[in-house]
């Protein structure tokens, strides 16, 4: 495990995206196949069988460490992360470690049969073993989230680079529903024949925000516009018959959507559409907020009170596929024009449905346009260059999402904790309130969108004016107010305030701005009424 | 009746009624009692200052023309009806606990310590209180410093592999102590050491006193860093990326610190490396210090007092946080820290 250690540790450091992928291009070279292959997999987000659960982790650990269990929990809320914690808290290893990645991962399958002393005797004797890095990757491989600095895109280009394949290539033979036990690196990267999965998707295209307008992008006939949906982006693979849903995130959500298995009977085997999954109940004149749509997303199994209430309908706007043939590199235009001719006879029963094309001849036109998002329950627009083929991963230049503006609260902070991980030692969660006469109710928490550097000065200024305490929270003076922006707002009886935000962030320190200007309940209240 | 208690926690700071002094206050006051001259702990505006004969210089460098007064380690004063001593913390070089001695009830404000003798500092010597006033910036089971020698292995690797690929190596850390500590663990024969201003001045107030330091080469305006292959550079953390480190060329940064621990920390701080070393107590050694004390009544200042509280008072003591204005470990602090 050493080598794969010295690889996680050297991406883990760089900040350099070259050092990065020159590091894992040589360990593709010259790893085992087993190990390489594995490499894959664990910064793909595919891990081993769990041999041990996160509990039975814990305990030993905070056993073995001769700490008790609250005082682990604490320090794992400050760390962040479970298998660090693990790693930090033991004490230092005495033996040494000799079996490679792969050797380990098999050790961890093998005691997976096994009963739980044996286990518990396994995962010691690991700890005991294996010092700093190595002790964190053998930790990681049971509690699964490589979360290091490489993105698939990254990956690929590696492997391109060990292996002399397009890049486009290997993302697509990376996708989907494989697993290290069964298959190998030969059937994954290297063979001609690559006869897939029939639930293999292919790499999504994503899109870089507009950060102006976009007259400069050109002429308005080489571009189409759509509603940019606030759903979640699925691709819906119809093939052999079955049919397959994946995330954008390349999670396999097929069970979570049953009624998308209607699909087949209604477009033709050999199809793979991309488009937003919904919830859209029939002749409503536009879909439900994303909570709606929330209520779906966490359940794997859906009961059929849900499936009434929340009907899900998949929002076509490409075709990837059809007959059986890549559409990919088919201009844009094209692929839309089929798509159409594919969704023209669809009865309203089909759980598939024509995402539109908005008309439009200038710029501004499309700007006017944009400003209806909302009532349509849209984010906003995406633009797509009418030639366009469809790219794999985040690229710039033919495609752009032109988001609303957000809405916007000012707001006062009332209570800062810290954080955890990455900012362990810094204030940067926060409640904050609005104005009722002379009392401030809070509405919401916010965590992100400050800098660094305010996020140091905020820290420091918490540290001094704090009124009391409440274990990790801190209520501190009445005196700061930030501009709170977010993309929705909903009634909610569980907050006190009664409404609950979707992605409330901090946009802006107002400094200029003297306490008693900040918001009251009652503007949020008329947010709710027009927006709610 | 109830009596009152030798040092109190007021809103000026840590307060002797029996001798009318304030230990590292937070504002002005009349005397005050410095355990050593980080900025959180020697501040501005006192009439009266009383600390180490080796803490004052950095703190005159500091604050300017202050009335202060040196005391010897060990050395008993008698101020009021309090019998006061200062002994070393080990924290940086000059730090002490301060010991105030009050109709036979012994406390002790610990400042900042470590127990790790770092061959700079005066070695940390434990004291036997009824009453432990103590920091708890580390205070947490995930934080276990290694040895110094295989720090001082792990930077010299990494400064000789920056000198071998042509890089000049950045390494952030404190002007005041975790500098100078980290200058006794280089290895001269690698290359030359460059120092930040903010660090030389400080090199230069210890070397003066009479404290031995390797050689070092002031950065300036003047330097050319093409003199100086396969240098590595001093500086605080705040001064690295800046336009200043620009003119270097090809660099890696690294940063010094406690908080190098914690992953998550380390990547916010983008630098290449982090270097796991602290001038503060880590868990172990938090907890062998308050039992080396003998004290049954802890007060816990500053870092992650809530948790380390709460363990303590499981364990048998009698523990309570006390809120002050003192900061432990940043990595944050701009160049005067």
């Amino acid at each position: 495990m050493k080598r794969f250690a010295q690889l996680f540790a050297t991406i883990d450091q760089s900040t350099k995206t070259n050092a990065k992928v020159a590091a894992l291009a040589a360990y593709f070279q010259h790893a085992s196949d087993k190990d390489r292959l594995w490499t894959i997999a664990l910064f793909s987000g595919r891990r081993p069988k769990r041999a041990v659960t996160t509990t039975k982790l814990r305990e030993w650990a905070a056993e073995r460490a001769d700490i008790p269990l609250w005082l682990f929990e604490e320090s794992y809320s400050i760390v962040g992360d479970l298998a660090e914690t693990i790693a930090l808290v033991l004490p230092p290893n005495t033996g040494q470690d000799t079996r490679t990645l792969s050797e380990w991962i098999a050790a961890l399958r093998d005691v997976y049969t096994q009963d739980e002393d044996a286990r518990k005797a396994f995962v010691l004797s690991a700890w005991d073993q294996l010092g700093g890095t190595e002790r964190f990757i053998f930790n990681k491989l049971i509690t699964g989230g490589f979360r290091v600095g490489i993105s698939q895109k990254l990956m690929t280009r590696a492997l391109a680079r060990a292996t002399d394949k397009p890049e486009a290539e290997l993302a697509h033979r990376l996708m989907g529903n494989w697993h290290p036990d069964d298959t190998t690196w030969h059937a994954l990267v290297i063979a001609e024949d690559a006869s897939a999965d029939a639930s293999r998707p292919y790499p999504f295209y994503l899109a870089y925000g507009l950060e102006d307008t976009p007259h400069a992008l050109g002429d308005t006939l080489d571009w189409r516009a759509e509603w940019k949906w606030d759903g979640i982006r699925g691709q819906l693979i119809l093939r052999d018959g079955q049919y397959f849903v994946w995330s954008r995130g390349e999670e396999l959500m097929t069970d979570r959507f049953p009624e998308l298995a209607r699909a087949v009977d209604y477009l033709p085997d050999g199809t793979v559409l991309d488009g937003e999954l919904l919830v859209w109940p029939s002749g409503h004149p536009t879909p439900s907020s994303f909570n709606a749509l929330q209520s779906r997303i966490g359940r794997k199994t859906v009961p059929k009170k849900l499936l009434t209430e929340a009907p899900v309908v998949l929002h076509a706007y490409d075709l990837l596929e059809w007959q059986g043939q890549d559409m990919r590199n088919t201009p844009f235009a094209d692929r839309r024009t089929l798509l159409e001719n594919a969704c023209a006879n669809l009865p309203p029963a089909a759980p598939v449905r024509l995402s539109p094309q908005l008309h439009f001849t200038t710029w501004d036109d499309l700007a006017a346009t944009r400003t209806d998002a909302r009532a349509a329950q849209a984010e906003g627009l995406m633009l797509k260059r009418a030639d366009s083929p469809y790219l794999a991963g985040r690229k710039k230049g033919d495609w752009w999402k032109w988001k609303l503006d957000p809405l916007t609260i000012d707001a006062v902070m009332i209570y800062a904790q810290s954080g955890s991980g990455r900012r362990a030692n810094l204030f940067t969660d926060f409640t904050f309130a609005v104005w009722n006469g002379n009392d401030l109710v809070p509405f919401t928490k916010a965590y992100s969108g400050l800098t660094d550097a305010e996020f140091r000065q905020i820290t420091a200024w918490v540290r001094k004016n704090t009124l009391e305490r409440f274990g990790p929270v801190r209520k501190v003076t009445p005196h700061h107010v930030f501009e709170i922006a977010f993309e929705g707002i909903q009634r909610s009886p569980r907050h006190k305030s009664g409404v609950a935000l979707r992605f409330p962030r901090m946009l802006r320190w107002r400094q200029d701005k003297p306490l008693q200007e900040a918001n009251t309940l009652a503007d949020l209240e008329e947010l709710l009424r027009i927006y709610g | 009746m109830s009596k009152k208690p030798v040092l109190s926690f007021t809103e000026n700071g840590i307060y002797c009624a029996a001798g009318d002094f304030y230990i590292d206050p937070w504002r002005p006051v009349d005397r005050a009692l410095i355990t050593h001259g980080h900025s959180d702990h020697a501040r501005w505006g006192m009439g009266l200052y009383l600390a180490t004969h080796a803490a004052l210089p950095v703190m005159r460098h500091r604050l300017g023309d202050i009335t202060a007064e040196g005391i010897a380690y060990g050395e008993v004063r008698r101020i009021g009806d309090a019998n006061v001593s200062f002994h070393p913390a080990g924290h940086v070089p000059g730090s002490a606990q301060i010991r105030v001695e009050v109709d036979g009830e012994i406390w002790v404000a610990s400042g900042d310590y470590k127990v790790i003798d770092d061959g700079l500092s005066e070695a940390f010597t434990p004291i036997k209180c009824h009453h432990f006033i103590t920091e708890s910036t580390f205070g947490l089971p995930v934080f276990h410093w290694a040895d110094q020698a295989s720090v001082a292995a792990e930077i010299n690797n990494w400064w000789a592999g920056c000198a071998a690929t042509g890089k000049t190596a950045f390494l952030g850390a404190y002007a005041l102590g975790k500098a100078q500590r980290l200058l006794t663990m280089l290895d001269p024969n690698i290359g030359p050491i460059l120092t930040h201003t903010a660090t030389e001045n400080t090199n230069q107030v210890m070397r003066d006193q009479g404290i031995s330091l390797p050689d070092t080469i002031l950065a300036n305006a003047d330097l050319r860093p093409k003199d100086h292959p396969g240098a590595i550079v001093l500086a605080p953390p705040s001064a690295l990326g800046s336009a200043w480190s620009k003119k270097f060329g090809p660099q890696e940064t690294a940063f010094a610190s406690g908080w190098m621990a914690i992953r998550g920390v380390r990547r916010r701080r983008a630098g290449d490396r982090g270097f796991v070393i602290s001038d503060h107590a880590d868990w172990d050694g938090l907890l062998s210090v308050i039992k080396q004390t003998e004290a049954e009544n802890i007060y816990v200042t500053h870092g992650y007092t809530d948790i380390f509280s709460r363990y303590l008072n499981i364990n048998g003591w009698n523990a309570q946080v006390v809120p002050t204005q003192f900061e432990g470990e940043s990595l944050d602090k701009g160049a005067t820290e």
